[in-house]
């Protein structure tokens, strides 16, 4: 009886075994007049294309994501038609954490008609959720993960299906430094992540340059991203007795940093600086006053630097939400929706009936060879580790800390420019 | 002779558990030891600076004192835990946000700040108390009589529905609280400089829990509850209305929460449909640490965890050279629980409550 079951248990394993190798090395398949090894998807005549975000609409974080979001939005009002068809945008939360970012790809990787998705707005949603894009065989574009492990060389091949468009932090976390150490004329500086990639990448390389241009890290520091209290961990950075704190977090940690830094002793005259997470004014809203004077290294979101494409995005924006741009990523995520619709009119096939089959593996391959593509945010050629960007990045310092008046360039003013 | 025989291999058990929780004891105390010592000799932070991060943290654990006041009154009457009401702290502080929005924009908040004050807790306190009164009377009183398991069940059930509706109510952004311009600054208080918020949070927070305190031991009501939390059914047959003082404590928890939700308003600002979640775990832990079921253990035992946040990383682990210790707040407050839980089950203050229910 035991030895029974005991074969009885052999044989499912094998047979799991068996189906699983099959599902992971399944072979080419053919559908129409497309053969493609990691998957056909057939868009019937008439049908739209449905393309997937996963960004963080919902939470503290929201304005992050429905910035993006918009700039979807926008650039399929611009395209219209996709290899024929009309698109249709469909999307999940992901919340800005590695849970969030799993059951939202995890929502995508079901549906099988998804052709590419955009996302995700945060890098912790990204190192958990490409995967099981990829390994559904999505194609998936950040606009605004910066991450460095993300692209790195190293990166794995469950992360082949991963592009952005958003520049890496190994580019921001040097010119934050650059901008502290020549331009603030500071010295010694305190860094605190949340632990999230995104910060934590971020934090270490504007420790690493600051170090090396010859300033002094008095302490690097991390906290939750649902912590509030933050007295306590800046008291033990008031003893380092730092002329700057460097915090690349999120809107929510990032507001109470801001609120509670002028309150502890011995920083009351600390200089503040902040990265893209927070350049939003929801973060304004979080800080309140105390967001004056606070710097924010952020993309370079000026029509000196885009060039007239911008200020006619700029227009629709305004025209179609009756607002300024709520922070750094919808040019990022513009360009991203065109660049994977580019790729789609590459690799369509139509068969006699009007009918559209798109390879995913095709799919992928032609977003890899983007080259020389005439985006809003520059002109975009990616590398074989998925990062496409033409990264431009300027510092802002908050003026007035008022939503209402929140216009990037003018306030937050743009106080100074990487050079290139 | 037999007996002898049979003791042995018992005494030798408990003699290998007792060892080990000796042993392990030790080693706590001594990385605990090491790592003050160690933190000492960097002389790292001021006297002023310790001053301060016991402050921070009385003030952190004033608020949740007042949260953890819910966990344990209710635990105390129908032994359960009402995971839900980390979001009835929440409905307070997020729906009074739209009472102190307007109040800020007319400038009555700056001019009569005490009294906006009172407002907004009288505001919060409501909204927390129906909040609480309604999720006993949907969700806890049509099991009263279930396992034990399943009105826990229906707590963590409550507690999404209560986090989406308000999300579905008031949006999946957050709120910022106005300023008080009379809460900004320092007070010198015996020569410390306290700063003005978290002076008041403290003070509200003491002068809540005493009369909350007072109205258990001293009043009729009070004594019903007690009676009741000894024995439901005892308590009816000596003519007290059983449901009525399980709302009660409901809605004194509820009111406690809805102060709480406020004073964590005042201090961070932030309010969302999601903040209730972090604090109520917290208070929790609170609850536990200082004995659930006893009141003055759960007042305890929540400004003990807000200052072992505050204090723990920078005294334990600076010493220790273990780097960013800021970011281990989480894992000193509940490594703390799991102590409390092997070497005192019954918490801080629980014994003599443990004692007379067993």
């Amino acid at each position: 009886m035991r030895k029974a079951r005991a074969t009885w248990a052999v044989l499912v394993a094998a047979l799991v075994a068996v189906t699983s190798w099959a599902v992971t090395y399944a072979a080419p398949v053919r559908m129409g007049p497309v053969t493609d090894d990691w998957g056909v998807v057939r868009v019937a005549r008439g049908q739209p294309i449905v393309i997937a975000y996963w960004l963080v609409v919902a939470g503290p974080d929201a304005s992050l994501g429905v910035d993006s979001r918009r700039g979807i939005e926008i650039a399929i009002d611009d395209k219209k038609t996709v290899a024929g068809h009309p698109v249709r945008l469909i999307g999940e939360d992901s919340g800005c954490n590695a849970e969030g970012g799993t059951t939202a790809a995890t929502k995508l990787a079901a549906n099988r008609q998804i052709v590419a998705a955009i996302g995700s707005s945060c890098s912790s949603e990204a190192v958990p959720g490409a995967p099981i894009l990829c390994k559904a065989g999505i194609v998936t574009v950040s606009p605004s993960n910066t991450a460095p492990k993300l692209t790195d060389p190293k990166r794995g091949p469950e992360y082949a299906c991963y592009l952005r468009t958003a520049h890496n932090d190994l580019v921001q976390g040097r010119a934050a430094a650059q901008f502290a150490y020549h331009v603030l004329g500071v010295r010694r500086a305190a860094t605190i992540h949340d632990g999230s990639p995104y910060a934590e990448g971020l934090a270490n390389v504007f420790a690493d340059v600051f170090k090396r241009l010859g300033g002094t890290i008095t302490s690097q520091e991390a906290v939750s991203p649902t912590d509030t209290d933050m007295r306590p961990v800046l008291t033990r950075i008031a003893a380092g007795k730092p002329q700057l704190i460097y915090y690349p977090i999120f809107i929510a940690a990032g507001g109470h940093i801001t609120r509670q830094a002028k309150e502890v002793a011995g920083l009351e005259n600390v200089k503040l600086m902040s990265a893209d997470g927070t350049f939003s004014p929801d973060f304004w809203k979080a800080a309140g006053e105390a967001a004056r004077g606070v710097y924010n290294s952020s993309p370079d979101l000026s029509v000196e630097a885009l060039g007239s494409k911008y200020q006619q995005f700029l227009d629709k924006h305004q025209k179609k939400y009756g607002e300024k741009p709520l922070s750094a990523f919808h040019a990022h995520a513009y360009d991203a929706a065109m660049m994977i619709f580019a790729a789609i009119e590459k690799v369509a096939k139509k068969d006699a009936q009007g009918n559209t089959y798109i390879g995913r593996k095709a799919l992928r391959d032609a977003l890899f060879a983007t080259r020389n593509f005439p985006g809003i945010t520059g002109n975009l050629t990616c590398n074989p580790y998925g990062d496409c960007a033409d990264p431009k990045i300027a510092v802002y310092q908050t003026l007035s800390a008022d939503p209402a008046k929140w216009n990037p360039g003018v306030d937050p003013k743009k106080v100074w420019a990487m050079k290139r | 002779m037999a007996a002898g025989v049979l003791r042995r291999p018992v005494a030798r058990r408990l003699s290998f558990v007792d060892a080990f929780l000796w042993a392990f004891r030790l080693a706590v105390v001594l990385v605990v030891v090491w790592g003050t010592v160690g933190t000492l000799r960097l002389g790292r932070y001021t006297g002023e600076q310790w001053v301060d991060f016991v402050v921070f943290g009385l003030a952190q654990g004033g608020i949740y004192a007042l949260i953890a006041l819910g966990y344990t009154m209710v635990y105390g009457i129908l032994r359960m835990i009402n995971f839900a009401h980390g979001e009835v702290f929440m409905s307070g502080a997020y729906t009074a946000y739209f009472v102190a929005a307007p109040l800020a924009a007319s400038g009555f908040l700056d001019r009569h700040p005490i009294l906006s004050l009172l407002l907004l807790v009288g505001v919060a306190a409501a909204v927390s108390t129906g909040v609480a009164v309604l999720v006993e009377r949907v969700a806890y009183r049509p099991l009263r009589r279930a396992p034990r398991l399943v009105p826990l069940i229906t707590a963590i059930g409550a507690s999404f529905f209560l986090q989406y509706a308000f999300r579905g109510l008031y949006g999946s952004g957050f709120k910022a609280y106005p300023e008080f311009q009379l809460f900004k600054g320092e007070w010198q208080i015996l020569g410390i400089g306290v700063l003005r918020t978290q002076a008041v949070v403290l003070a509200s927070a003491a002068v809540l829990m005493f009369a909350l305190y007072q109205f258990v031991m001293r009043t009729k009501l009070g004594k019903a509850m007690r009676a009741v939390s000894e024995d439901k059914d005892a308590a009816a047959l000596m003519g007290i209305d059983v449901d009525r003082i399980i709302v009660l404590t409901f809605a004194i928890g509820g009111a406690a929460a809805g102060a709480a939700g406020i004073l964590y308003a005042l201090v961070f600002k932030q309010v969302h449909f999601f903040m209730g979640f972090v604090p109520g775990i917290k208070a929790f832990t609170a609850a536990v640490l200082g004995g659930i079921g006893n009141i003055p253990g759960a007042m305890l035992g929540g400004l003990f965890l807000g200052v072992v946040e505050s204090v723990g990383p920078a005294l334990f682990l600076d010493g220790l050279g273990i780097p960013a210790p800021y970011q281990l707040k989480d894992v000193i407050a509940f490594t703390m629980l799991v102590m409390v839980l092997i070497f005192r089950p019954q918490g801080i203050l629980g014994e003599r409550l443990a004692a007379k229910r067993a």
